[in-house]
């Protein structure tokens, strides 16, 4: 019984310790791919658009609702203290620092990752990937390096939106509902916020991208080709993408604070 | 070609949109100035107790903001905190003789250098020293204080009447 529980535990260690063996290995091969991806830009901008322009009414939409709700609650709070003039520096900092990399990465692995590992799974199931093989092009560098870059190059674009469209919902709530002085608003804010505090979210939103464009980018690509195979895939990508996002996120916040 | 050519615009779009937003951030929400920073020049003040001053922290005269905090550090030749500030070269007319106090923003808010113009004919240059300093004023310790002179007075009401005993 014991022994037993004892492989069992030996085997999920092996198990887990192979899934990161293989994704440093094809981190490590997309890296090495990099400059020469670069080259092909059209290819690109292709996917830039699939990740990013298309996933824009989503991330505006969030960030002005979670900027509302941020303006709403940091006031209820604030107000005890009698501090409702720092609702500004609360609510930018907030979205700088931790809701629009985090909020905005969730909702990137949601929208562009499952697709993105969908569609490579598709491929994989209809042996495209196999075909192209066979034509001697390489499928990493043909469809999956285009589809990386595009969504690592994104994610910090939207995250960088999001945020300030976040900063304006809560000074909608705040400055024209709550009646929060608008010149205190916007000043104590640009008193309190530093570069630095800018750069941690971009920073942030930089390292989510290479993590869920990887993750999803990974899981499509190496998903079994059966119609169960490319639906395990994408629910992977979304599990794995939130997963890794909050655990880096913490990690981040611990070494840059 | 043609769905070429909106996808373009789409991504274009975005990027400008990205870009846009990120300038937005830097430029309006922090306190960064560009063209303060490398212009200017220094002056030193050095203080008692600096409080709470922090590095980036304003330096106004009458309120309006000339300056910054630029290093705050401990000087072991006087034993005292040594703050150097730099100027906008816009206000290069501050008498020799001001005094420079550390103050706070509001009940809650930071702290900030105000400098107070003193009535000699010369002005300070870059590297001078500032000659007459106010301390920040420490709220723990204002509060021990008044504490301390009313238990005191107090205590000096009642002996009286416990030698009357």
């Amino acid at each position: 019984m014991l022994a037993a529980l004892t492989r069992e535990l030996l085997q999920s260690l092996r198990a887990a310790l192979e899934a990161l063996g293989a994704y440093s290995l094809f981190a490590a091969r997309l890296f090495a791919e990099l400059p020469r991806a670069l080259l092909r830009f059209d290819l690109i901008v292709k996917q830039m658009y699939n990740a990013g322009a298309l996933s824009l009414v989503i991330i505006m939409l969030s960030g002005l609702f979670v900027g509302m709700v941020l303006g709403l609650q940091g006031f209820d709070l604030l107000e005890r203290f009698g501090s409702e003039d720092s609702l500004g520096t609360a609510a930018a900092l907030g979205l700088l620092k931790e809701l629009g990399p985090v909020v905005t990465a969730l909702l990137f692995a949601g929208r562009a990752g499952t697709a993105l590992a969908s569609e490579l799974g598709l491929m994989r199931a209809t042996d495209q990937l196999a075909a192209m093989e066979m034509m001697a092009v390489d499928p990493v560098r043909r469809v999956v390096m285009p589809r990386f870059v595009g969504g690592l190059l994104s994610m910090p674009l939207l995250a960088a939106i999001f945020s300030l469209i976040g900063i304006f919902g809560a000074q909608l709530i705040g400055v024209q509902l709550m009646g929060v002085d608008s010149g205190q608003f916007w000043s104590q804010m640009r008193a309190a916020v530093e570069f630095g505090d800018v750069m941690e979210g971009v920073v942030k939103s930089c390292v989510f991208g290479v993590a869920c464009s990887l993750v999803a980018v990974f899981e499509g690509y190496h998903s079994l080709p059966t119609a169960e195979g490319v639906g395990r895939a994408t629910t992977r990508t979304v599990v794995t993408s939130s997963v890794v996002v909050l655990l880096l996120d913490y990690m981040l916040t611990a070494v840059m604070l | 070609m043609r769905q070429t050519r909106a996808i373009e615009l789409g991504t274009g779009l975005f990027v400008l949109l990205g870009f846009a937003a990120l300038f937005f951030l830097v430029t309006q929400i922090t306190n960064r100035e560009f063209g303060l920073g490398d212009g200017g020049y220094r002056l030193v003040a050095s203080f008692e107790q600096v409080g709470g001053l922090k590095p980036g922290a304003p330096v106004s005269m009458s309120g309006v903001t000339i300056g910054r905090v630029e290093e705050i550090e401990y000087d072991f030749d006087q034993y005292q905190a040594r703050v150097t500030m730099r100027i906008d070269s816009r206000f290069d007319r501050i008498p020799e003789d001001s005094d420079a106090g550390i103050f706070t923003a509001g009940l809650l808010g930071g702290q900030y250098i105000g400098i107070g113009p003193g009535s000699s004919e010369t002005f300070l240059a870059d590297g001078s020293q500032m000659q007459f300093t106010q301390s920040a004023i420490v709220l723990e310790d204002l509060i021990s204080k008044f504490l301390f002179s009313k238990a005191a007075g107090e205590s000096a009401g009642n002996a009286p009447e416990g030698a009357k005993k």
